[in-house]
């Protein structure tokens, strides 16, 4: 029996960063809120203390703060003429769940995109040609500008008090910034965290190739710090356990550290954790949404009307939600047609490790933090002349080491037995002098017509519903870039004096098994066009215009930048234009 | 959508802000007419400043100030009454003059009398004016029929006749005295400490039947599984290094640069001082920073001790982190164990309870964060957690006698059935 709720003027659906924004940013204009959580309540001093959050079996190994396969998961296949099979345990990337979703487990790598990554179709056709492009990437521009984003970032990045230093002020060029970023309004709120000695070297290196190197944009403290809510962070002690955990010391912009505070305070915010939305309900016309059914953990099912609805889960489980409750057209890949799960992409990364000897080199690799880094970025985006290359896209990369613990980090030469004596020799023997950065080469990863997302129709999850189906492998495209950047990433570990490099080139088929990063985008993507487009510029989607879909699945490609800061800008700029226009007159805010 | 919402609710809380501001500070004006509103208005402001709420609202059930709330005393369980209007089960029928009687003497309408878990020993500081004020506004609130079994305690405490013998060893009815060559300020502040405020009532160390002890006055005490600190201006162990601005910051934000206030005071923040005046608050400082310390020093473990390399060491590993080595932490979000007094208080209670059991800071509107303290006492063992505290205790200047690991068994066990 389906038992119902007295009505909200909001409901959203997912509490990580963009669900926690838009909660703040509607209970600010006095609406009535209301958040759904799947996983559970998470609080800094409860779920992840000091005293037991460095701990790497549960929460690197055991996978402690993500969900769990056996709540929900999904089915893969690199090609259409597979059949696909259900993920049985985590691998390429990790699925958070919980309040604060992400956020609580992120790195903290707090970058924007480049303002070409917004235009890029148009850009690169401008620059080298339709031609240029292979014929099966259905890359697009977002139809919302840097330059429109740029308060956004902004204001994110203060609520943050990200640390870094700012290349371009105002379009005037800044010594030690990332001089290829877009123009900032004013600098960073903190300055970038002091860096280790390996990052340093690295930075040296780069700079004697000619390349302008400049410390990772982070959500790690450099000091303490009061957000603009009133918030405070404390300063990063430098453990090196940060991604994959929460953060004990108040120390890594999340949204319990950053913005929870203030919004359980708030009399017209209301979160239900530990529910989990099973689908979106519309009226007759399919055009409005009434609200969201959930089930609690007794097996409840419940309804929760609402006059909006903000569908904020993770990327995959945004475009799953849509798809089983019938809002957009479904994508085909065959008649290319349909918008719900078209242009799905994750990362194109690799990594370089190096050795150095040991009795020169003391790196002390333990000494980290989760954004930690030296980096550079002539190598992404446009930011250099494709032509020669045959290839688009990029990324940045860098000396971004942001651990030495104990179970993963165990770098040994090539030719070392993979057990054993010899092996626990050459482990002691480089633990201090080789480098093996977390995500060395962070390229983009460019949109084609037979990567998508679609219901698997086979498996179901425990509710009965479709489980959702991913199909996706590297292009040719994405490998060429990936050798390229290896091989300019490899070079400068050559001049910082490695005696050996191992290059871990990214290469094809898309392996579902390994970690690469968690950022999955697109699948109900932004753009100006509804036939290849989800939602519209603000957000908004096309199909029923009482609904916005935030996050990553809103990218029409990924770019060569970690997406934290842009899906949480356009969380914000989809907020302001509900507040300032939506509200006032409900309704499309763009005409299809 | 309901854009006006929240602009109403913007322009109410505006105006209650300005009937609110130009009200003064004089601790008496003159005596408005009975149901005018600047005396409601007055009424709800003292109903504030003497945390009515605390004991007369239960937090979980409907109706304000309808009582029933269960109060821990020293002696067992006493429960705060109704004081809604209801007239059966509230206080509508009493006569104002009544209501006084019960508020300053401790005597109800039938002649039982109060036991002193309510205030009125302190209460009888107040003038006459401010307690018709509150029965002003008391009348406003909306009537709850919901009657209060007040009599928990064990034989012989239940025997509410005795209280006679309580009121003569413990009770004045003098009303307060401005003193003279004191400024205004402190006069205020010795008028809303003493009186409505009742602070010495957690905070000054009382006698075996629960009187207070009048030489020892605000110098600490344990209640309620929680040790509320030396509030005088004692160098070693009170608030001799805090600024006025420190207090103020304390109580109105719950957090300063040394402190963040947890457990019962968490909760006075919340309900009673984070909504005082500043003007107020600066006054409380005055008289608190006035109150002379206690003289008698703690005999520290010798020099060298084994306890204090241990407990170095167990600080270094589990506390640091946050603390930082130096124990400094961080203004406002880790407590400051080298600046702060508390860390050396006379009593164990706090600091026990907050390392075995952990703690939550309270968050205000000005300091929301509301960091918390994690439990270690499933990591550390007795000794442990011992030589952690004395180290703590006897370190950045601080001196206290050794913390013992039956102190912390007995520390554990009361903990257990302590609520949070």
């Amino acid at each position: 029996m389906v038992r119902k709720l007295p009505a909200k003027d909001v409901v959203i659906v997912g509490l990580g960063w963009t669900g926690c924004i838009m909660a703040n940013e509607l209970t600010d204009e006095g609406l009535d809120v209301m958040a759904i959580e799947r996983g559970p309540w998470r609080d800094t001093a409860t779920d992840y203390p000091p005293s037991y959050a460095p701990d790497e079996l549960r929460y690197r190994i055991r996978h402690d703060l993500f969900l769990r396969p056996e709540q929900t998961t999904f089915t893969f296949r690199n090609e259409m003429s597979q059949t696909a099979l259900p993920i049985r345990t985590w691998g390429a990337f990790m699925p958070p769940n919980g309040v604060g979703g992400g956020g609580v487990h992120w790195n903290g790598e707090t970058w924007r995109f480049a303002p070409s990554d917004f235009v890029l179709r148009t850009h690169l056709t401008q620059r080298y040609g339709s031609r240029f492009l292979p014929a099966d990437m259905t890359i697009q521009d977002w139809g919302v500008t840097y330059a429109e984003l740029e308060p956004h970032y902004d204001k994110f990045e203060y609520l943050c008090g990200t640390c870094g230093t700012a290349g371009n002020l105002q379009g005037r060029i800044q010594e030690g910034g990332n001089p290829f970023e877009g123009p900032r309004s004013r600098p960073y709120p903190n300055a970038a965290q002091p860096q280790p000695f390996s990052h340093t070297l690295f930075a040296k290196a780069a700079a004697e190739l000619g390349y302008k190197p400049f410390p990772q944009p982070s959500g790690n403290m450099s000091r303490a710090y009061q957000n603009p809510l009133g918030v405070r962070l404390g300063p990063c002690t430098y453990c090196g356990f940060c991604e994959w955990f929460g953060c004990g010391n108040y120390a890594k912009a999340s949204p319990q550290t950053t913005i929870l505070p203030t919004l359980v305070r708030k009399a017209n915010f209301t979160a239900r954790d530990n529910c989990e939305v099973t689908r979106i309900n519309t009226d007759a016309s399919g055009k409005r949404a009434t609200g969201v059914m959930f089930v609690d953990t007794e097996g409840n099912e419940w309804e929760q009307p609402a006059q909006l609805v903000i569908l904020s889960a993770y990327t995959i489980f945004n475009v799953q939600l849509l798809l089983l409750s019938g809002i957009g057209k479904p994508y085909d890949p065959i008649a290319n047609t349909g918008v719900i799960g078209r242009n799905f992409t994750h990362q194109t990364i690799s990594d370089v490790v190096s050795f150095f000897d040991p009795a020169k080199f003391i790196f002390n690799p333990f000494i980290a933090s989760g954004s930690i880094g030296m980096c550079i970025d002539e190598f992404n985006a446009d930011n250099f002349d494709h032509g020669p290359h045959g290839f688009v896209g990029g990324g940045y990369m860098g000396q971004v080491q942001t651990n030495g613990r104990p179970i993963e980090t165990t770098p040994v030469p090539p030719g070392t037995p993979r057990w054993g004596a010899r092996w626990k020799e050459a482990v002691r023997n480089n633990y201090q002098s080789a480098l093996k950065p977390g995500t060395g080469v962070h390229g983009s990863m460019y949109s084609y017509r037979d990567v998508y997302l679609d219901l698997d129709p086979t498996y179901r999850d425990r509710f009965g519903r479709p489980l959702l189906r991913v199909t996706m492998d590297f292009h040719e495209n994405e490998l060429k870039q990936n050798a390229f950047l290896t091989d300019r990433f490899a070079e400068i570990f050559q001049a910082m004096g490695a005696q050996q490099i191992v290059k871990e080139y990214r290469k094809g088929p898309y392996d579902i098994t390994a970690y690469q990063t968690t950022h999955l985008c697109g699948g109900a993507v932004m753009g100006a066009d509804p036939n290849t487009s989800a939602i519209n510029r603000y957000l908004q989607s096309w199909d029923v215009p009482n609904l916005f879909v935030m996050g990553a699945s809103g990218f029409p490609q990924n770019a060569g930048y970690n997406p934290t800061g842009t899906l949480a800008a356009l969380a914000y700029w989809s907020a302001a234009q509900i507040r300032g226009r939506y509200l006032k007159a409900p309704g499309p805010l763009i005409d299809a | 959508m309901p854009d006006l919402r929240r602009n109403v609710r913007d322009a109410f809380a505006a105006g209650a802000l300005s009937i609110a501001l130009p009200m003064g500070i004089a601790a008496a004006a003159e005596l408005p007419d009975a149901h005018e509103y600047s005396q409601v208005e007055r009424g709800r402001y003292l109903v504030t400043l003497g945390d009515c709420a605390a004991c007369h609202t239960d937090p979980r059930r409907e109706g304000p100030f309808a009582g029933g709330r269960r109060i821990e005393t020293p002696f067992g369980y006493v429960a705060a009454a109704n004081i809604t209007p209801d007239r059966k089960t509230g206080i509508g029928s009493w006569s104002d003059e009544e209501f006084d009687t019960a508020v300053r003497r401790g005597v109800m309408p039938d002649g039982k009398r109060l036991y002193p878990a309510m205030p009125f020993v302190y209460f009888a500081k107040m003038t006459s004016e401010d307690v018709l004020s509150i029965r002003a506004y008391l009348k406003t609130v909306a009537p709850v029929e919901r009657s209060v079994q007040s009599d928990q305690l064990p034989f012989p405490f239940k025997i509410r006749a005795l209280l006679r013998l309580w009121d003569a060893l413990y009770f004045n009815a003098r009303g307060f005295t401005p003193d003279a060559v004191k400024p205004a300020a402190w006069n205020r502040g010795a008028y809303l400490v003493e009186g409505p405020g009742h602070c010495a009532a957690c905070h000054t160390p009382k006698t075996y039947l629960g009187g207070d002890k009048q030489d020892q006055k605000l110098r600490g005490y344990s209640i309620q599984g929680w040790f509320a600190p030396d509030i005088t201006n004692d160098e070693a162990r009170g608030l001799g290094n805090w600024s006025l601005d420190d207090v103020s910051d304390y109580l109105k934000k719950g957090h300063n640069r040394f402190e963040g206030a947890a457990g019962p005071m968490a909760e006075e923040i919340t309900n009673s001082s984070s909504k005082m005046r500043d003007a107020d608050l600066n006054a409380i400082a005055i008289y608190l920073k006035g109150q002379p310390g206690q003289s008698a020093s703690q005999k520290p473990p010798a020099a060298g001790a084994d306890v204090m390399r241990a407990g170095a060491a167990i600080y270094t590993d589990r506390c640091s982190a946050c603390h930082k080595a130096d124990g400094t932490g961080v203004a406002y979000l880790i407590p400051d164990l080298a600046g702060s007094t508390s860390a050396a208080s006379r009593e164990l209670t706090t600091m026990l309870r907050v390392v075995i059991r952990g703690a939550q800071s309270v968050a205000t509107r000005d300091e929301p964060t509301g960091p918390a303290m994690p439990a270690f006492g499933w990591q550390l063992s007795d000794v442990q957690v011992a030589a952690v505290t004395t180290y703590i205790r006897n370190s950045w200047g601080h001196a206290a006698p050794a913390v013992t690991a039956a102190e912390v068994r007995n520390a554990r066990t009361s903990l257990t059935k302590a609520l949070d």
